[in-house]
């Protein structure tokens, strides 16, 4: 049997993927102290991790990002549940495909920023808004792929349980969602990053706390290494998640 | 002299397109004898896969009449074990999912019906492997195994062995008659190799192209065991081969 390919990194490896990002801290730092930047604007390293002790300390850093990652959390699995059922249903029956289409077709290109201001309205700053916003983002990614990767099934296998008189449930548990599975977890993937831009847009908006919160509070107390940690949070986490997807997914599908 | 499993009368298949109309079949009539292995054999074009797939209910508009046990064929089903080739199995479901996928309800767990056919085919020691994890020839031994385990009545293979080299062939067509002998089911292979043609059918069925028709039906005796060394295969070589190349006399010309 084939070995599970597990791609032996060396040190090499290691040293060419950290070069870049601790040339940009040293360019950084060096400006700062050749004096090239000026902290008002743009603060050196060394105050970004002065004021990220100064949040871990006061316990902000945690309370923001665990407040952010529920909102991502709750709009997710709100969007995966029902983009899912409505996919599979796109998907198979062409009747409902075109009683949904043109909604969709016309829902999808409005960018979940463009709710803001209706979901102010409707569910005020509150949790609520937010959950909407993210519902939209990650709504369309896994919609559009898991209708995408049903209608990409072989047609060849479709023919098989036609010989095998495979009953209806079967063909759906056994064909279609595993057929299917390696576009919906690309869905799932584009989904969980849109719902992180979401919630970070919609909390620079409207709200008191969160990771997007502290980006437009930074900026309204002058502190941009207060935005700049901020916005490290959000592209390390958001690389964080990806990372953990990529891992459920060579876990789920183990036949390629 | 059994009792005819298969009849077929004035079968007529026509392809109909925007822009064209092809005869695929023209005015086929066969009988095909309970319990024996009948190669239709032809180059591409002449609708010999069509005809199989008419048989195992894969292809329902024609005209004429196809009966397998005295019955019309509406549809495909797991009586009409049909082997294509690709091996068809499905790439997310092991080797026993595979075959148990195949079977009927009530007999889903019965574990002994896998474990038989897998050891008919020489697989025993693979249900937990994945089809990747197999070769091509093993893939098809797997679809055989998973049309035998549903008992069919008749089995239909679709040129099964095309894709493998050259010695898996040989041996799986040794496989083939060593299943036939033992199971005593019909089957109907479809190929354009004459050797594999000869070598399994009792009788070889001979089809031209355009439009496809029966052009001669050879009885072949080999004796038992079948050798592919013998006069005879010679001899019945010699005979199918003039079928296709009759009009070439092979002329000696020398240029240098």
């Amino acid at each position: 049997m084939e070995q599970k390919k597990t791609k032996k990194r060396g040190i090499g490896y290691w040293i060419l993927y950290l070069a870049l990002p601790v040339l940009i801290l040293i360019v950084w730092e060096g400006a700062d102290l050749a004096g090239l930047i000026h902290s008002y604007s743009m603060p050196s390293p060394v105050a970004i991790v002065q004021v990220t002790i100064e949040y871990i300390q006061n316990g902000q850093l945690w309370t923001n990002i665990q407040v952010s990652l529920i909102r991502v959390l709750e709009g997710f699995f709100l969007a995966f549940i029902t983009s899912f059922v409505i996919g599979v249903n796109v998907a198979i029956f062409p009747k409902f495909d075109a009683f949904m289409d043109l909604v969709i077709q016309i829902l999808r290109p409005i960018p979940p920023i463009a709710w803001i201001p209706l979901a102010i309205l409707w569910f005020g700053i509150g949790q609520g808004s937010k959950i909407f916003i993210i519902f939209l983002g990650a709504f369309f990614p896994i919609f559009l792929n898991t209708v995408d990767g049903i209608k990409n099934i072989d047609g060849k296998y479709f023919e098989l349980c036609e010989v095998y008189e495979t009953p209806k449930i079967e063909l759906i548990k056994k064909v279609v969602i595993p057929g299917a599975l390696p576009s919906i977890t690309t869905g799932i993937r584009l989904g969980v990053g849109n719902a992180w831009v979401c919630v970070v847009a919609a909390e620079m908006i409207g709200a008191t706390s969160g990771v997007g919160y502290m980006l437009s509070n930074g900026r309204s107390l002058s502190r941009p290494d207060i935005v700049i940690l901020g916005m490290l949070i959000v592209g390390i986490f958001g690389k964080i998640m990806d990372d953990i997807l990529k891992k459920i997914r060579e876990k789920v599908i183990v036949w390629n | 002299m059994g009792k005819n499993i298969v009849e077929i009368r004035n079968l007529t298949k026509i392809f109909e397109t925007k822009e064209n109309r092809v005869t695929a079949l023209k005015n086929i009539n066969l009988s095909i004898e309970e319990g024996s292995f009948i190669s239709i054999i032809g180059g591409s074009g002449c609708g010999k896969s069509t005809l199989l797939r008419i048989i195992g209910g894969l292809e329902t508009v024609y005209q004429g009449e196809v009966l397998l046990e005295g019955k019309k064929v509406s549809g495909p089903s797991r009586k009409k074990g049909f082997i294509f080739q690709d091996h068809r199995l499905l790439p997310w479901l092991t080797v026993e999912e595979n075959i148990r996928f195949s079977l009927p309800g009530e007999q889903k767990n019965n574990q002994k019906l896998i474990q038989e056919n897998l050891e008919l085919v020489g697989l025993t020691g693979f249900e937990k492997a994945y089809p990747k994890q197999l070769s091509g020839g093993m893939a098809q031994r797997v679809a055989i195994a998973r049309a035998l385990a549903n008992k069919p009545d008749i089995l239909l293979l679709d040129e099964p062995f095309g894709a493998l080299d050259a010695f898996t062939k040989v041996h799986l067509q040794e496989q083939m008659l060593k299943i036939w002998k033992k199971e005593k089911i019909t089957m109907i292979i479809v190929t354009h190799d004459i050797d594999e043609a000869i070598y399994l059918g009792n009788k070889v069925v001979v089809m031209t192209p355009r439009p496809g028709q029966i052009k001669n039906i050879h009885q072949i005796n080999l004796g038992n065991p079948k050798r592919r060394t013998g006069s005879s295969f010679a001899q019945a070589r010699a005979m199918i081969y003039k079928e296709f190349f009759e009009e070439t006399e092979i002329p000696f010309s020398y240029s240098i």
